[in-house]
């Protein structure tokens, strides 16, 4: 998956909380039908939202401790970061108009 | 854009084979799926009573072999949302995502999502101990224990699985037995990890930041009970995914689409397939039937306007 970055407990610091553009983190896992169905609409928003936001993904079955510390016991879920902060997130899958929107308003 | 014969809006089993039969024919035939195509059985861990696959088949598996086998025969999938419809014109029009579709014939296979119990407690801690997917959110539970509402075959089934990560499972139903199929109401009665409340009626959902607990009243007798869990799993039934429709074909007063085995709607060349008609057995099966049936009766209404 050319478009997002595969986040873990190593790199996350770096890549989201210290990015200087908002951050979308999609925690997601294999066994999740729903995640599997939103996976391409958030490739393609990483596509589409490119040089103004990032887009990354963590595997919480890899990442544990990353899902226990922002409260995530349900995938998908979808966590926009600015400043170091979770700012907006979204609960379930949901059709890629939505995502924009919560981006284009952390954008604006 | 050019016209299609067959628009098919929604990606389940039922518009899946829709597809393959129509693309199969040489029809012209397009998919709107609002996520990625697949349906609830994408959602589904396991199947077992899928004909064909002796060991069962993974949900997942089994929906991107029936995407790719669609896609063979010519279907043309787009994502987006729909914004508008006119099934009355001639030829009907679609909005999705701001732009306009139009085709000789239509068949809705939007399906169905979970229903909403509508307690205190519910949208509050929806993603935060409340669900509606066992599968998705189950390993978060490990150890812990949860509430399921809901003793139907899904309620019990998913709680079947979710006993390889949780403690215990109590599960609440409304009615003063269950209505699970048998061979499933067997495996979770001899289940050590289950405790059961029949005839009651849940109330809330309690917690701070978190599920901490649930109330449910004892319809008998009135008492009401508070059970400490981290989680609650929903499962009291389905709607279907017709809003959209509304003043454009017949629905049923449940919302269903208005349909026979023939899948014909109230509305002349439009057709409705899998969950979203209105029917008694909802399984994959009888989803892909569906399927077929409509887009052989597409076929038909196509070839009658070329002659």
């Amino acid at each position: 998956m050319g478009n997002t970055l595969e986040l873990n407990e190593n790199n996350f610091s770096q890549e989201v909380l210290e990015s200087n553009v908002p951050v979308l983190v999609d925690f997601w896992a294999t066994w999740c039908g729903p995640c599997r169905m939103v996976g391409p609409v958030v490739e393609e928003i990483a596509v589409q939202y490119s040089g103004k936001a990032k887009v990354g993904k963590v595997n919480t079955e890899d990442n544990a401790n990353l899902a226990g510390e922002y409260g995530v016991i349900s995938i998908p879920t979808l966590i926009i970061f600015k400043n170091g902060k979770p700012v907006d997130q979204i609960i379930g899958a949901v059709p890629k108009e939505a995502i924009a929107k919560k981006l284009d308003a952390v954008l604006s | 854009m050019s016209e299609f014969d067959v628009l098919i809006i929604g990606g389940g089993p039922a518009g899946l084979t829709a597809g393959i039969y129509a693309g199969r024919a040489k029809l012209k035939v397009g998919m709107i799926e609002r996520l990625m195509p697949g349906g609830q059985v994408a959602g589904t861990e396991f199947i077992e009573n899928y004909p064909g696959f002796a060991d069962g088949i993974a949900g997942p598996d089994l929906m991107m072999a029936m995407e790719s086998q669609a896609r063979k025969f010519g279907l043309e999938i787009m994502s987006g949302t729909i914004e508008d419809v006119d099934l009355n014109a001639g030829p009907k029009r679609i909005v999705v995502s701001g732009k306009t579709v139009t085709a000789k014939t239509v068949i809705i296979s939007t399906g169905t999502d979970p229903k909403l119990m509508n307690v205190p407690g519910e949208k509050e801690f929806k993603g935060r101990g409340v669900s509606y997917c066992a599968t998705c959110d189950g390993p978060f539970f490990k150890d812990k224990d949860v509430v399921v509402i809901g003793g139907g075959s899904s309620g019990v089934q998913e709680s079947l699985y979710l006993t390889r990560f949780v403690r215990h499972i109590h599960l609440i139903e409304f009615m003063d037995h269950l209505n699970a199929e048998r061979i499933l109401q067997e495996r979770a009665r001899n289940h050590p990890k289950f405790t059961f409340y029949l005839n009651h009626q849940v109330l809330s959902i309690n917690g701070e930041q978190k599920v901490a607990s649930v109330t449910a009243k004892n319809r008998a007798t009135g008492d009401s009970i508070e059970i400490p869990a981290d989680g609650v799993f929903i499962w009291v039934g389905m709607q279907p995914n017709t809003d959209f429709l509304k003043g454009q074909v017949e629905l049923n007063q449940w919302g269903f689409v208005t349909a026979g085995e023939d899948c014909k709607t109230s509305v002349p060349g439009v057709f409705a397939v899998g969950d979203v008609r209105e029917k008694e057995i909802r399984q994959i099966t009888t989803a892909v039937a569906d399927g077929t049936v409509a887009a052989e009766n597409a076929l038909k209404i196509i070839e009658s306007q070329e002659s």
